[in-house]
């Protein structure tokens, strides 16, 4: 038997940096330091224990839609003990939209071939935590997301999703399409073998036609939303600060009263 | 007058406060009708009627207990097909979002999530979400097919605003996906009897000086003293001293209460991301330097073990 995984990555723009919007109103790619998403990490670390846990022959795949940067990302989770890795360039891509990354992912995996796509719970940038679902719905096979804990056995997929209301077990046949949060187990540094390793595994790199998609059907022009202003948020006023000196929670207090909390 | 659909969630018929608010937004826009689905469906009817829903479409059948997601998005898709609305709102949980997102897919329209506001436009409704960890406003729409928007709690108020509310059948039929992932087990929360950490008016949270789980009995009793919701930083919560649910944060909960209340928490950009769009925010750290004082109204410089519990009793003294 063999497994083959497919890890889905996104290269972010570094949530300590001073991310912004280009005049386009895309995010700006080009002034923050990226990396691969943290959330990420979760997810390649759950396919790199799925497979040490497995008498069977897994194969780990990361895949990547973005800019020629976007194979740092890559890297680090090749660093981490992925097998391979596939990175979907095109400049007709600037500026699609969660559904149109939805269809390029979608197609890159189908063309991949894959027993098992692991997600990571959302981007650090975007943050809607949708694409999961839409790559399940456009491949027609189980969402099994938002997994605190995942195990894959005898071609089925389990997991604990933890949910406002209840925890819930889930189970479902594979094919199909996982999403593991940052509870899901803390994900492994590379090892200075590991990234040496990497350095010398393959690195496919396709375009929108070896993926049958047309120009129209992704980027900003195909996006099926559009951003209209985009406003940095006016710094708070300051506020009051004062130096605890033994009445620090009966100032505090005298403070909440005056806002009519208490 | 065009109908806007507005996905109810719900516990067994009882309404979800977000509902409500969306309830709100849905009225800019149009004459809500409300999709309610699962057990206790059309005993939704009543409070959904008293805040301006025109029509309740309902429907019970066990796959949306006993399978994730896919059978609420083939009854939303039901909906969408019986009603032509000009747009759909869903609540922005995580299931919520991830219904939204196959709803848009299937019936070719554009998805926005985390709304924290929505106006009617010219051209269609117009979403305002707050990105980058609060630090921009944006403003967009849905420029192809019926918008399919999830917004998030504590975006509008709560209105009364009585209107028919006519129960009508919802019409459903499954589709090959909806049994795919199968629940096998639900353990349901323990209640805390204390607000749902997205919803409360007044969040209270501890994070790293609070330094052990035992010593979050102080945070709870501040809470507890304004009836407020607990929540914790990351950093509390992977030291294992709070609950992952209370998390508050870039991968926790996002909160915009009218009060939050940081304890021994630094404000590091994960915290931030989580509850920068707080109305008032008020912080108690020993460290001046903290990131967090940047964002306060109020700050004290202080041992949170000298202040928070003084706060309390002055809270309750004054409360009589």
């Amino acid at each position: 038997m063999s497994l083959r995984i497919v890890v889905t990555v996104k290269y972010v723009p570094d949530a300590t940096g001073d991310r912004h919007f280009a005049d386009d109103l895309t995010v700006d790619r080009d002034d923050v330091d990226g990396l691969l998403s943290e959330l990420d990490e979760y997810a390649v670390e759950q396919a790199l224990q799925i497979s040490e846990n497995s008498d069977d022959d897994v194969e780990i795949t990361v895949l990547t839609v973005g800019p020629e940067d976007a194979k740092d990302a890559l890297r680090k989770a090749l660093s981490m003990g992925a097998d391979k890795a596939i990175h979907v360039e095109d400049d007709d891509l600037h500026g699609t939209d969660a559904i149109g990354t939805s269809l390029v992912l979608a197609k890159a995996i189908e063309k991949a071939g894959y027993d098992l796509v692991i997600s990571g719970m959302a981007s650090t940038d975007g943050t809607m935590g949708v694409v999961p679902a839409l790559v399940a719905e456009r491949l027609g096979v189980p969402q099994v997301t938002l997994l605190s804990e995942v195990s894959v056995e005898d071609g089925t997929v389990r997991g604990r999703r933890d949910g406002d209301a209840a925890s819930e077990q889930l189970e479902a046949s594979l094919p199909a399409v996982v999403s593991v949060t940052d509870q899901s187990g803390e994900a492994r540094y590379p090892s200075f073998k590991g990234i040496m390793a990497a350095k010398k595994k393959p690195v496919q790199s396709w375009d929108l036609s070896d993926l049958d998609i047309e120009a129209e059907e992704v980027g900003l022009d195909g996006a099926f939303t559009k951003v209209e202003t985009a406003t940095a948020r006016p710094a708070r006023t300051a506020g009051t600060i004062v130096k605890n000196e033994g009445e620090g929670g009966k100032q505090l207090a005298e403070f909440l009263a005056g806002q009519k909390f208490i | 007058m065009a109908e806007v659909l507005v996905y109810v969630d719900h516990v067994d018929g009882a309404v979800r406060k977000p509902t409500l608010e969306l309830l709100t937004l849905a009225r800019r826009i149009g004459e809500p009708v409300a999709v309610a689905l699962g057990s206790g469906a059309a005993d939704t009817a009543s409070v959904l009627a008293e805040h301006g829903a025109v029509k309740v479409l309902t429907h019970d059948a066990s796959e949306y207990a006993d399978y994730l997601v896919v059978p609420k998005v083939d009854a939303l898709q039901a909906a969408v097909e019986a009603v032509s609305p000009a747009a759909v709102l869903v609540p922005s949980s995580a299931e919520g979002k991830e219904i939204a997102a196959r709803l848009a897919l299937r019936t070719g329209s554009g998805i926005i999530t985390d709304a924290i506001d929505l106006e009617a436009g010219a051209e269609g409704p117009v979403a305002t979400q707050s990105v980058f960890a609060a630090s921009f406003t944006t403003t967009s729409r849905v420029v192809k097919g019926t918008p399919v928007i999830t917004v998030k709690p504590n975006s509008a108020a709560v209105e009364a605003a009585p209107a028919a509310g006519a129960v009508e059948a919802l019409a459903v039929t499954f589709s090959a996906q909806a049994t795919g992932t199968k629940v096998t087990g639900r353990t349901p929360r323990e209640s805390s009897g204390r607000p749902e950490l997205t919803e409360a008016a007044i969040v209270v949270s501890g994070g790293r000086g609070v330094n052990g789980a035992e010593n979050f009995a102080i945070i709870e009793a501040l809470a507890d003293s304004l009836g407020a919701a607990v929540g914790a930083s990351r950093a509390a919560v992977d030291a294992g001293w709070y609950p992952h649910t209370n998390q508050v944060g870039q991968t926790g909960k996002s909160v915009s209460p009218q009060l939050y209340i940081a304890n021994g928490i630094s404000g590091a950009i994960q915290h931030r991301a989580g509850m920068q769009t707080s109305k008032t925010i008020v912080a108690v750290n020993k460290d001046a330097e903290a990131p967090i004082f940047d964002l306060v109204d109020y700050g004290v410089v202080g041992d949170l073990f000298d202040v928070v519990p003084q706060l309390t009793e002055e809270i309750k003294a004054r409360k009589g």
